[in-house]
């Protein structure tokens, strides 16, 4: 298979196999904003999540090519993202400090082929538990900070640097710092790794201090959370706050304490990319609705990493 | 739904307190090590006032029961004394919530209480 031919079915893909979901910060949404060609005004961006390099294992025996195949369909499509965030655990974990560092930069070597410039990174426990975020922010920068895209406010928020997934009070002093000069009604998009809210600690589905950082982000109306860390797409609500998990790129994890324990899911030969996949997050131009697009490897990552398209 | 935990795990904690050690409780061991924990079942009675002592063989873990409102971090060198009794049957999962690598995903039990 050539490339052209590759991303000829991958646009299939997202035309009939996405799921949409209208996530209103305010107001409803009954599509996706992304427009063939764009309005000026309009912006996506895309959230990769827990691609975990470097680890090897039954759950997902083609675990060296999965990051590959997700640069290329990120590659491959119609329009490319303003920016591509990824929302912790580039790497799986390792004790051995020398070989997470390599891992960080294999992570960095392959995701440079990506197609858009702008990057943004955040740790998950793998990458930054064992060692306080050490070799994270001497590869990729802070744990925490903020930035400004096209009229929102974007926040990364570090709760994994501490093995026990707590912000702690230092790094939330530091929020309310950031957002206090904004208005109520301000657009803010929060980037973490683990859900802010209790949704499974029996499973270490939580943060520690998570509560904190809601009832701080409650003061402002318009606040959307992406996260990863539980391997599944996920929406919930706290108050005004949508909260919204997206896919990993290594292995999907079973729904919130559907089984006694959070086993992977088990490969499937006859669908060996079923449940990896990442998310397209379209902007519109009131800034208040954001829509997510839901999108599979399933079926075109192999193709186009095969075809060498990346 | 935590800070529920939290006066739950105090009501627990001061009805123990107000009896002190007695020589009614059961005392279980229960260690820690990468990636597991020993015993990773433990089974207690309705009702009989329990003393977990939890001690690590390597290095700083976590002993987490979001049921019961227990958590606790466990260090080498020394042990955790975790006191309650039992007030409802059923399983209870416990897990460790400090992270330490590889596996630390599958470091878990259950504490499975009888009538």
């Amino acid at each position: 298979m050539n490339e052209r031919t590759g991303r000829r079915e991958l646009i299939k893909l997202l035309g009939f196999g996405g799921v949409v979901f209208a996530s209103g910060l305010a107001g409803a949404c009954t599509g996706p904003s992304r427009k063939p060609g764009g309005a000026e005004d309009d912006f996506f961006f895309v959230q990769l999540s827990d691609t975990h390099w470097g680890f090897k294992g039954p759950p997902n025996p083609e675990a060296a090519n999965t990051l590959r195949q997700a640069v290329a369909a990120v590659n491959a499509l119609s329009r490319q993202p303003d920016f591509v965030v990824f929302t912790g655990d580039l790497t799986h974990t390792t004790d051995d400090d020398a070989e997470r560092r390599r891992r960080m930069r294999e992570f960095k070597a392959i995701v440079g082929g990506l197609r858009t410039p702008v990057r943004r990174y955040m740790p998950g426990e793998h990458d930054a538990s064992l060692d306080a975020g050490k070799a994270f922010q001497e590869e990729f920068g802070p744990t925490h900070y903020s930035f400004d895209h096209k009229r929102i406010h974007f926040a990364v928020l570090d709760n994994v640097s501490d093995p026990q997934a707590a912000i702690g009070d230092a790094q939330l002093d530091w929020l309310l710092a950031d957002l206090k000069p904004l208005p109520a009604e301000a657009p803010i998009v929060v980037f973490t790794h683990r859900p802010l809210f209790d949704l499974a600690p029996q499973w270490d589905w939580a943060t520690r201090d998570g509560k904190k950082a809601i009832d701080l982000l409650q003061h402002w109306r318009n606040v959307t959370v992406f996260y990863g860390h539980i391997h599944q797409e996920h929406h919930f609500r706290t108050g005004a706050i949508a909260h919204h998990a997206a896919q990993s790129l290594i292995f999907p994890l079973p729904p919130p304490l559907s089984q006694p324990k959070r086993a992977p899911v088990p490969w499937d030969p006859a669908h060996p990319r079923r449940g990896l996949g990442f998310r397209e997050i379209s902007v519109d131009e009131s800034r208040l609705v954001l829509t997510l697009r839901e999108d599979s490897l399933e079926g075109t990552g192999a193709q186009a990493a095969a075809a060498g398209s990346f | 739904m935590r800070g529920l935990w939290k006066l739950a795990g105090v009501a627990l904690a001061l009805a123990l307190a107000s009896s002190g050690a007695s020589a009614q409780e059961k005392i279980i061991a229960v260690t820690a090590e990468r990636f597991k924990f020993t015993p990773a079942v433990i089974e207690l009675k309705l009702g009989v006032p329990v003393v977990l002592e939890l001690s690590s063989l390597d290095r700083r873990h976590g002993f987490q029961v979001p049921d019961l409102a227990v958590d606790e971090t466990v260090e080498p060198g020394k042990v955790t004394r975790v006191r309650f009794v039992p007030r409802k049957a059923g399983t209870f999962d416990f897990h460790c919530h400090v992270f330490c690598g590889s596996g630390h995903e599958e470091m878990a039990g259950q504490i499975v209480v009888t009538p």
